[in-house]
């Protein structure tokens, strides 16, 4: 089953590689990543999809916890969350077609966004299960492509955000001793 | 972005020295208490040892930049101060890695400098250059890339407290050329705050509690001590933990010295080379007492059967480690220092509160116990037989033990020697004995104790080796030399990789298939010609004149023993099978389990 991790990262060169390293290490495959700054723009947040063992998820989650540039890593899979997706459809379909496919799209709270004599670019977003069923439905009208944002996702439990104060520098400070 | 956004903790004052970036690392060094450290200088570091020629920094230069990791490892493990080593872009830095994971895999405070070519060209591939930070990555605790002499030191400081704290490890700093020539100003950094760095010291209040109360209850109680007893310098709370539980006390490999090797209490090392007793105690307890150690496969073989009948209790630094591989009844995230301390506190409230009669109705159920470790220890101690014709290398190291008297600073390299002797010389504290424990680095030996006798130069510092081994280190007699460090390199001679022949003999029908190390160098000759004295000895009449030989040589001396060959290390518990299933030596009867 897939696990859906939610992370909250610092802003920095790297920190994204830290954090899939962890996977990559061990042999997983990422199924979606997506990442971008929180309100602090120092901070970013990641919402991860990866088939993980059971025995290993709390492993998993503990490894990215101690990443210095992690603040918080936390499984989502078995806690409440809502996790959402959008996607980008475009749909090839002829004059007669049209106007079952606007139908389709409306009845998947999906909006239009580019129409064309060719036909539309839809976009959706919702649950990844649900959007499966909406390109399903598209693909029987014609070819189509799809352009996925995997998921992202919020705890919806209050988590303490347990936060490393300041530490006083071990290093004497005071005058700069001459080299 | 400016690069200085992500460190808000530097003050932008500019009321400090105004200097360039290499003596600025001068000056980050120098406020860290570094009196050493070890390096190659390249390229892209010349701007740095430049700063360096004019600087009261003893820097050490080694032959090779694996062995200024191995070196300012040594210096770490023997003191418990930050090691530090330095290599330049490409080459430099790659070479680095071996030592950087062995760091990380046993927990050992080291900074690590590398330089890099000029920001301008990096991603260029420009001449000698490597992606030090994204190889490093999964090599260091915590890597950094530096990109302005701004935020210089910030970082080297932030560096040297992750080195440190918490669960040390491993810290690279990457240093691009035009860093160490740009000037800027130097004002002492005052905070370090990283938000996401979480060290967890105190250990939860309750289960500390709930594991005092388990150690008092329990029959067959058993510590379990792995190498954060070292690192968190928590050795005396150690032994007086170990006393007050009146527990039989096992030290891990990484552990050695923890505990007195004398204590009364001290059984000996557990696992895949451990003692009958040990790994029967372990076995048979009905509490293990984990502290500092981390479940390691070496340690427990076969997990499902590993102290099968005991509970747990897990006291470790690292989150991470609490749960990886046994599920404890009582995990406590916790400095083990601290926790031991707390635990030592409510254990004698505890018995405060205990009627006399309770208390000697449990010291006679605890009196069974040790009558059966003891017996356990009696049945079946670690061979340390001589032969009168052959050097075995029981006997080199029975003999290395005796004459250091549990005081002298023994740097192991990886293989069947390091095993016989981790499991024949005894420690009487802790930093004495150091090796490449869980990365198993051939190749550790020479350059660990050139670095720990850099450290104390007051101790009897040797380095045992392989055949093999050795002659992975063999540049480095010459640092010895210039460095004037009286090291004494003992070399158990068999002729084979032994550890691997070993393997080969029991599992693989004695197909020696490239084991054999033919056309070993004349040790005399070598010693001489790097300015060592040197001797080769085979018979064991010979032996212990020339170890005191050795040892007495006010200089550094190599001493080439050759040994039995087709010895193997018993007891061996085979890779994944469970600890009480030992294969001993042929002639003694195989043990059955309880
Ligand atoms: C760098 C490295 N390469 C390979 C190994 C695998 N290995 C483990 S022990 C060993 C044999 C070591 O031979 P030697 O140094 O002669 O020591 P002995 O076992 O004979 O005491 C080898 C090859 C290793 N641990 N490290
Ligand atoms: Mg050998």
């Amino acid at each position: 089953m897939l696990q859906t991790i939610s992370i909250l990262l610092e802003n920095k060169p790297g920190a994204m590689m830290r954090v899939t390293g962890v996977l990559a290490a061990r042999g997983y495959n990422i199924e979606t990543l997506t990442v971008a700054k929180t309100l602090d723009p120092d901070l970013s947040r990641m919402t991860i999809t990866v088939d993980v063992e059971d025995r290993l998820r709390t492993q998993v989650i503990k490894q990215m916890n101690k990443l210095v540039n992690v603040l918080q890593a936390s499984d989502l899979t078995d806690t409440p969350a809502v996790i959402r997706e959008m996607i980008l459809v475009r749909v090839r379909c002829p004059q007669e077609t049209r106007t079952s496919v606007l139908k389709e799209a409306e009845v998947f709270h999906s909006r239009i966004v580019y129409s064309s004599v060719e036909g539309f670019a839809i976009e959706a977003t919702g649950d990844p299960e649900k959007l499966d069923e909406f390109i399903d439905v598209m693909r029987t009208y014609g070819e189509i492509e799809v352009s996925r944002s995997g998921s992202v996702g919020m705890s919806l439990e209050t988590r303490k955000l347990r936060l490393q104060p300041p530490v006083q520098a071990a290093i004497p400070s005071g005058p700069v001793p001459a080299i | 972005m400016q690069a200085t956004d992500n460190h808000p903790h530097i003050r932008r004052a500019e009321t400090g020295k105004l200097m360039t970036g290499a003596e600025m690392l001068l000056e980050c060094l120098t406020r860290e208490g570094v009196e050493c450290f070890f390096g190659y200088p390249g390229g892209v570091t010349i701007p740095f040892y430049d700063a360096l020629y004019s600087h009261h920094i003893r820097h050490v230069l080694v032959r090779h930049e694996e062995n200024a990791v191995f070196a300012a490892q040594g210096w770490a493990r023997a003191t418990g101060k930050v090691g530090v080593c330095c290599a330049t872009s490409g080459p430099g830095a790659t070479n680095l890695l071996t030592g950087l994971v062995d760091a990380l895999m046993d927990s050992i405070p080291l900074v690590a400098i590398t330089g890099q070519v000029h920001s301008k060209l990096i991603g260029s591939d420009a001449f000698q250059e490597a992606d030090t930070f994204g190889i490093t990555r999964p090599a260091t605790k915590h890597n950094f890339m530096v990109k302005s002499v701004a935020e210089l030191p910030q970082i080297m400081h932030e560096a040297f407290f992750l080195a440190a704290s918490g669960r040390p490890g491993p810290v690279l700093v990457d240093i691009p050329k035009d860093v160490f020539q740009a000037r800027g100003h130097y004002t002492p950094v005052d905070t370090i705050h990283l938000p996401g760095y979480k060290i967890f010291t105190e250990g939860h209040a309750g289960q500390i509690r709930r594991a005092a109360q388990l150690v008092l209850e329990a029959e067959r109680p058993m510590v379990y001590a792995g190498g954060g007893i070292v690192l968190g310098n928590a050795s005396a709370e150690l032994t007086e933990f170990t006393e007050l539980a009146d527990a039989p006390a096992v030290c891990t490999l990484m552990g050695l010295g923890a505990l007195s090797a004398q204590h009364p209490n001290y059984i000996s090392m557990p696992g895949m080379h451990g003692s009958y007793a040990a790994n029967m105690a372990m076995t048979e307890c009905d509490l293990l007492i984990a502290l500092g150690t981390r479940f390691d496969d070496r340690v427990t073989g076969s997990l499902s059967t590993f102290a099968r009948n005991a509970r747990v209790i897990h006291v470790d630094i690292d989150p991470a480690e609490v749960g990886k591989n046994r599920n404890p009844d009582i995990p406590i995230v916790g400095d083990v220092k601290r926790v031991l301390g707390k635990m030592i506190k409510i254990i004698h409230e505890l018995k405060a509160e205990m009627k006399p009669e309770a208390l000697e109705q449990k010291t006679e159920v605890r009196k069974k116990w040790w009558k059966q470790v003891r017996s356990w220890k009696e049945e079946r101690p670690y061979d340390r037989g001589h032969s009168e014709t052959e050097i075995r290398p029981q006997h080199l190291m029975d003999s290395i033990d005796k004459l250091s008297g549990g005081q002298a600073i023994v740097c192991s390299d990886v293989g069947q020697h390091q095993m016989w002797a981790a499991q024949l010389i005894g420690f009487n504290e802790p930093r004495l004995w150091i090796n490449s424990g869980g990365l198993g680095s051939m190749g550790f030996g020479v350059p660990s104790a050139m670095g720990a006798q850099m450290a104390r130069p007051d101790k009897l510092v040797f380095a045992i080796c392989g055949d093999g081994g050795f002659q992975m280190s063999i540049p480095e007699l010459a640092t010895i030399v210039s460095q004037s460090l009286p090291v004494k390199i003992i070399v158990m001679n068999n002729g084979v990789l032994g550890m691997v022949r070993q393997w080969q003999t029991l599992f693989y029908n004695n197909r020696l298939s490239s084991v054999v190390l033919e056309a070993f160098p004349d040790a005399e000759k070598l010693a001489s010609a790097y300015g060592f004295a040197g001797k080769t000895i085979e018979k064991p009449w010979e032996l212990e004149a020339a170890l005191r030989e050795a040892i007495n040589y006010p200089g550094p001396y190599l001493l080439n023993v050759k040994v039995t060959p087709d010895e193997n290390v018993y007891p061996m518990v085979p890779a994944g099978g469970a600890i009480f299933d030992m294969v001993f030596a042929p002639e003694a009867p195989v043990a059955v389990p309880a």
